[in-house]
């Protein structure tokens, strides 16, 4: 049977038609002497064609690496150790990037999946002009002359709205502001049309107004161009502002994935539901007689990813948790068709 | 860009007239009748306050500062006493071996350090790695000289490759003096490299983890070239500098080597001066190797200029 040969490298059944990636209880090691941070632990997610899936969750919780992991850029001594990473390839064949030999993923970098960074002021190589950056991921992929790379760099600057894209071209990275430069790792990680672009945290570090002009832009993009997006945040907004489906993480695991609508409407996941509460909401947050009430935060803390409890990572701080939570991981579980949730007592919320 | 260019320039008019007030001072300072010391035991007090007046050392010392810097100006460094010639001409005559043994010795350290440097920032934590750290530990205990008889005993005298010493006498083609360079070129490059593959493994590690290398990785290129285009170009800037000070250094410091080998270089000149006490040839040459430092020190400001978009004051 095709669809379980581990390290097969067609997957022809494995991906339904309107899937771009599927992650199946990816792993995620780091490795360190006898200690092992436990990463990624477990996430299953999946991005639908021309969607957004937002993965949220808090520092640590393995967003990162995940993305890192559909990339393999994970730095030593992260490892994937175990799950699939099912992707569909624009020609229609379906690979699994964690057991993919490095050169077929180099062919795969930047062509069909690109990602952007959460430091504009860092991402961009300070040594290259703006233009050359932009044009040599174009000549890696595609064998084209400099000229016309040039003239594709410039379309790309003119497309994330950067004016005056002919002398931003020949600009250093030094010469542009943050916002800018963002806009710059956004042409260049669509410059080659790609079909995925995993966005990781690439609002977080500007400040708001151009975050919204960043997230609108995105979102023109995507309507423009087709392709999907895996967008990692830990900002709940910026979910609300982007996303079609979102993904919930929780130390290492994707603790609940469902459309953007149904989450926010109904949380079935007790994690989630104590994130939406912490969001502060001025109308809700004011008592009768007009004094505010206080912030609800979650109480206790992550657990370690290096020594995560034997059931559910959430059960020390959950108020629903019960003995058969302590001792047995959840599954991930369907509270609807299109609702998952990591949680053994989703019904009582 | 013309402003940093000009910025540079001045910084070294500075050093240099800071050199030479030393230099002036020194001599001067220094215990001793220079013209005394000059004309040795047996000079009559005559004599003595003749070669004073020739060297004008009766005059107040502003006066014969002011009378220096003019000399200098003209570019005459004085006249030696024992060789009994221009200062200038006998340090250009001996000026070729150490400047080809200079570039050779540098072209060797770079050759070794800056792939090997690389190499184990990249495989930080190997085998490789922590082979390269005892090594250059140990090629940077090595005193260059005995590296220097350990090449001759073996390449020059043993198998008898490369000549053992001097530098192929008067008439000797180009050819044949460079081949004289080959050995002492080795033992200086060896030794200097150690520092030098130091620093770029430590400014590899610097850039490795920085945010571009990794976008360049997801823009699905291959390692090499990653590491070179993009890690290799920003680590490479300390390491300039770290190269361009050995290099000066060399140009100072080969004044071992060029004894081990009985190169006629500069290095030798100053010795023998020393020895014979031929103040206007230490002098000369003090000045000619801090004007070396300092010019080539300005050569790797102007390298930055060419690598780094950013350095324009």
């Amino acid at each position: 049977m095709a669809m379980s040969t581990p390290n097969a490298d067609n997957h022809p059944d494995a991906l339904a038609d309107d899937i771009v990636l599927r992650a199946e209880d990816l792993r995620t090691h780091f490795i360190m002497g006898t200690r092992t941070a436990k990463s990624v632990d477990g996430v299953t997610l999946t991005v639908r064609r021309g969607q957004t899936l937002a993965v949220v969750g808090e520092s640590g919780s393995g967003k990162s690496v995940t993305s890192l992991s559909i990339m393999r850029l994970l730095s030593h001594p992260g490892r994937i150790v175990g799950g699939r990473l099912l992707y569909r390839m624009r020609d229609g064949g379906v690979v699994d990037l964690a057991t993919l030999s490095d050169k077929r993923m180099r062919a795969i970098r930047g062509k069909e999946i690109a990602m952007i960074f959460q430091e504009p002021m860092t991402s961009l190589n300070p040594l290259y002009t703006v233009g050359d950056q932009i044009m040599e991921m174009i000549r890696l992929h595609e064998p084209i002359s400099r000229h016309e790379a040039r003239i594709r760099a410039r379309r790309m600057l003119e497309l994330v709205e950067i004016p005056a894209p002919d002398k931003r071209l020949d600009q250093y990275p030094h010469e542009m502001s943050g916002g800018m430069r963002q806009r710059v790792m956004i042409a260049l990680a669509l410059a080659c049309n790609p079909a995925l672009l995993i966005a990781d945290e690439p609002t977080t570090a500007l400040d708001v107004t151009i975050q919204a002009q960043i997230l609108d832009l995105m979102r023109r993009l995507q309507r423009e161009i087709g392709m999907s997006i895996l967008f990692v945040t830990h900002n709940l907004g910026v979910v609300a502002e982007i996303a079609h489906e979102v993904a919930v993480m929780y130390a290492g695991r994707v603790v609940e994935q469902a459309p953007v609508h149904d989450l926010f409407a109904r949380p079935r996941h007790p994690y989630t539901k104590g994130l939406l509460a912490c969001i502060p909401d001025a109308k809700r947050d004011r008592a009768e007689d007009g004094t505010r009430k206080m912030l609800n935060p979650i109480p206790g803390s992550v657990p370690s990813v290096l020594a995560l409890p034997a059931g559910c990572a959430y059960a020390p701080r959950c108020p629903l948790a019960e003995a058969h939570c302590e001792s047995v991981p959840p599954d991930l579980l369907n509270a609807s068709p299109e609702h998952l949730t990591r949680c053994w007592r989703h019904e009582l919320l | 860009m013309t402003r940093y260019v000009l910025q540079r320039l001045f910084g070294m008019l500075t050093v240099m007239f800071t050199v030479v007030t030393i230099v002036f001072v020194i001599v001067r300072v220094a215990p001793g009748d220079p013209a005394a010391v000059m004309l040795g035991p047996d000079a009559t007090p005559a004599d003595i306050e003749v070669l004073r007046v020739r060297l004008g050392l009766d005059q107040p010392l502003p006066i014969q500062y002011v009378y220096f810097l003019a000399q200098l100006a003209r570019g005459d460094l004085g006249h030696s006493i024992f060789l009994d010639m221009p200062v200038a001409s006998a340090l250009l005559d001996r000026a070729e071996p150490t400047f080809f043994l200079t570039i050779f010795a540098i072209l060797i350290a770079s050759a070794i350090a800056l792939p090997v440097g690389i190499m184990s920032a990249y495989k930080r934590g190997s085998f490789f790695d922590q082979a390269v750290t005892t090594l250059t530990m140990l090629a940077a205990s090595i005193p260059s000289f005995w590296l220097g008889l350990i090449l001759i005993q073996v390449f020059a005298v043993r198998f008898g490759w490369f000549p053992v010493a001097g530098y192929g006498g008067p008439d000797a083609s180009f050819l044949t003096r460079m081949s004289h360079l080959v050995l002492p070129a080795v033992a200086l490059g060896v030794v200097s490299s150690a520092l030098i593959t130091r620093f770029t493994r430590a400014s590899m590690l610097d850039v490795l983890n920085d945010d571009y290398v990794r976008t360049a990785r997801s823009k699905g290129m291959g390692e090499f070239r990653v590491i070179m285009k993009h890690a290799f170009k920003n680590a490479l800037i300390p390491v300039l500098t770290v190269i361009g000070l050995t290099a000066a250094l060399l140009v100072s410091g080969a004044v071992v080597t060029e004894t081990v080998f009985s190169l006629p270089g500069v290095g030798n000149l100053v010795v023998s001066a020393v020895l014979r006490r031929d103040y206007p040839v230490i002098q000369g040459a003090l000045l000619v190797i801090a004007a070396i430092y300092v010019l080539i020190n300005f050569g790797i400001d102007l390298l930055y200029l060419m690598i780094d978009p950013r350095v324009r004051y």
